[in-house]
């Protein structure tokens, strides 16, 4: 067993023929939590989709629990999904069930529990967040923050070896972003997982996370600790952590000269 | 000039292919992958009783009464032209043949495709722009299985039981208006009925075509929600399009089988 239980390798992955991802090289190690940071578009989410299965590299491998991912069959990709959770940006609740039976979904299709027993984990897992109370509840009776935190009772429901995070704080009041925050660190130790989280939530990010990678035009610029992100040199990811709007990223999108598209007609 | 025409042809040819060659061939799959994956949906029966609950009992109302109409409509039209040959003891005949053999497969077919096709084509396009159908897939459940193969048997199972219930309907409108209204003789409307029509030539032939619109039509919808681009506009686009193919597709259908079934009868 290796001490990492992600290793993606030289990783190349295009859509159609615009390339996303360039050689890119990551380790996450055992227990730890990693951010993964960068702006919009810089191809973070598809790493992410990449180390969960959901896509498959060009070129390059990606190692979960020393498995290649890309090289699995659907059997054996489905077999390390069931110890794979992932938060979903906006949650993906399945709208027609209770948040109940969204935390018990996961159960009913991989386990043979009897149904005391799959009510009794359900509840236990939605007070780990907080929401045992809105069991009852169906996604649309629920605030964005609550929402969140059903997604993540879900996704935590078999006990997952590995917590995938996919922007868990966009959209988020500061107290559910402070909420989620702790719920990931809490659930990381309790469950003795490993977590990666997609985001660019620079603040709560780094004041959260043991090792940040960061990321930008689909390449691995940076990484270390939050400490040496906050200390980097680098005048992109200077500009990224603190906001800066003047910066090696351009307001503007490549356009041609202002005058000259003004005076086209 | 020659040039151009290449062009112009190089430009179809390409069109066809991408827009239909390509959606066809996708959906033969989408069918193959859809049967393959069936065996959830028989196993776990209430995942499909469900759907036929969606798909059929709430397309009662319009089923039932709109047979009611067209029923009524055919005994006021049918006995105004056999009076004129002094054969409306006929009528019953007229509207039992006409229901069973057409308008009950082809109108429930396209009041189905309608009320409950543009329905999961909905359904299944929203789960898919929220991302619940990758959630599923994070969490090691086939969507096709779980989802798509559900609702797919539920539409197949429901048409022609609706396809039933509609022309049923449809003779009893006929004998509301026939019998009770115009005052044609009760025996003769139903005794006549009962000698002409067959059960081979024409109760399962009707049995028959709305069982192959019902596959038509849930195939139609299935995969263009699951095909749909996850955005408001696509979901509305695939929408529309599960309507018109499936209507289409139940018109065309109808006359290759009437052709096939009735020739020389």
């Amino acid at each position: 067993m290796t001490s990492n239980l992600v290793e993606v390798e030289n990783v190349t992955f295009s859509y159609d023929r615009r390339q996303i991802l360039k050689n890119i090289d990551l380790v996450v190690p055992r227990g730890k939590v990693v951010a993964i940071m960068g702006l919009s578009g810089c191809g973070k989410t598809t790493l992410l989709r990449l180390i969960g299965g959901a896509l498959a590299p060009d070129t390059g491998e990606v190692r979960v629990d020393g498995k290649v991912v890309n090289k699995l069959s659907d059997d054996e990709l489905f077999a390390l999904r069931r110890r794979m959770g992932m938060l979903f940006q906006f949650g993906a609740l399945f709208t027609d069930a209770s948040s109940f039976d969204n935390v018990a979904f996961q159960m009913r299709e991989h386990t043979r529990l009897p149904e005391p027993l799959i009510r009794d984990l359900a509840l236990m897992k939605l007070h780990a967040v907080g929401l045992r109370g809105a069991a009852g509840l169906m996604p649309s009776e629920l605030s964005g923050g609550m929402a969140r935190r059903v997604a993540l009772a879900r996704s935590i429901a078999l006990d997952p070896m590995l917590m995938l995070y996919d922007e868990p704080f966009t959209g988020l009041d500061p107290i559910s972003l402070g909420v989620i925050g702790q719920l990931i660190l809490q659930l990381n130790d309790a469950l003795g997982a490993t977590s990666i989280i997609v985001t660019h939530d620079v603040a709560e990010a780094l004041d959260l996370v043991d090792y940040v990678y960061y990321m930008a035009a689909g390449k691995v610029e940076f990484h270390g600790t939050p400490a040496q992100v906050r200390d980097a040199a680098l005048p992109s990811l200077r500009q990224f952590v603190y906001g800066e709007t003047d910066g090696p990223v351009a307001f503007h999108f490549p356009a041609p000269e202002y005058a000259q598209d003004l005076l086209a007609q | 000039m020659m040039k151009r025409v290449t062009e112009l042809l190089r430009a179809l040819g390409s069109r066809m292919v991408d827009n239909w060659i390509w959606r066809l061939g996708f959906a033969c799959r989408f069918l193959w992958r859809t049967l393959a994956e069936s065996g959830t949906s028989f196993r776990r029966i209430h995942l499909t009783f469900r759907e036929i609950y969606f798909a059929g009992v709430q397309s009662l109302v319009i089923i039932l009464v709109s047979g009611l109409f067209v029923g009524m409509v055919l005994g006021l039209q049918g006995y105004d032209t056999l009076a004129r040959y002094g054969s409306s003891e006929a009528l019953g005949v007229l509207v039992s043949l006409s229901l069973v053999r057409e308008l009950g497969p082809v109108v429930a077919g396209l009041l189905f495709a309608s009320r409950a096709g543009s329905a999961i084509t909905a359904e299944i396009g929203l789960m898919k722009a929220t991302e619940q159908l990758s959630a599923m897939e994070m969490m090691a459940v086939d969507p096709i299985a779980r989802v798509v193969a559900p609702r797919f048997w539920g539409g197949v199972i429901s048409m022609p039981l609706l396809a039933a219930l509609f022309s049923a309907m449809g003779v009893f409108g006929g004998y509301l208006v026939g019998v009770r209204l115009i005052g044609v003789d009760e025996g003769s409307f139903w005794s006549q009925m009962q000698s002409a029509v067959d059960f081979r030539e024409d109760i399962v032939n009707g049995i028959i075509k709305s069982v192959v619109f019902g596959v038509a039509v849930s195939w139609i919808a299935v995969h263009e929600g699951y095909a749909a681009p996850p955005t408001a506009e696509g979901v509305s686009g695939a929408t529309t399009r599960t309507v018109v193919t499936s209507s289409l597709a139940i018109l065309a259908l109808d006359f290759v089988l009437t052709a096939l079934m009735f020739r020389g009868v």
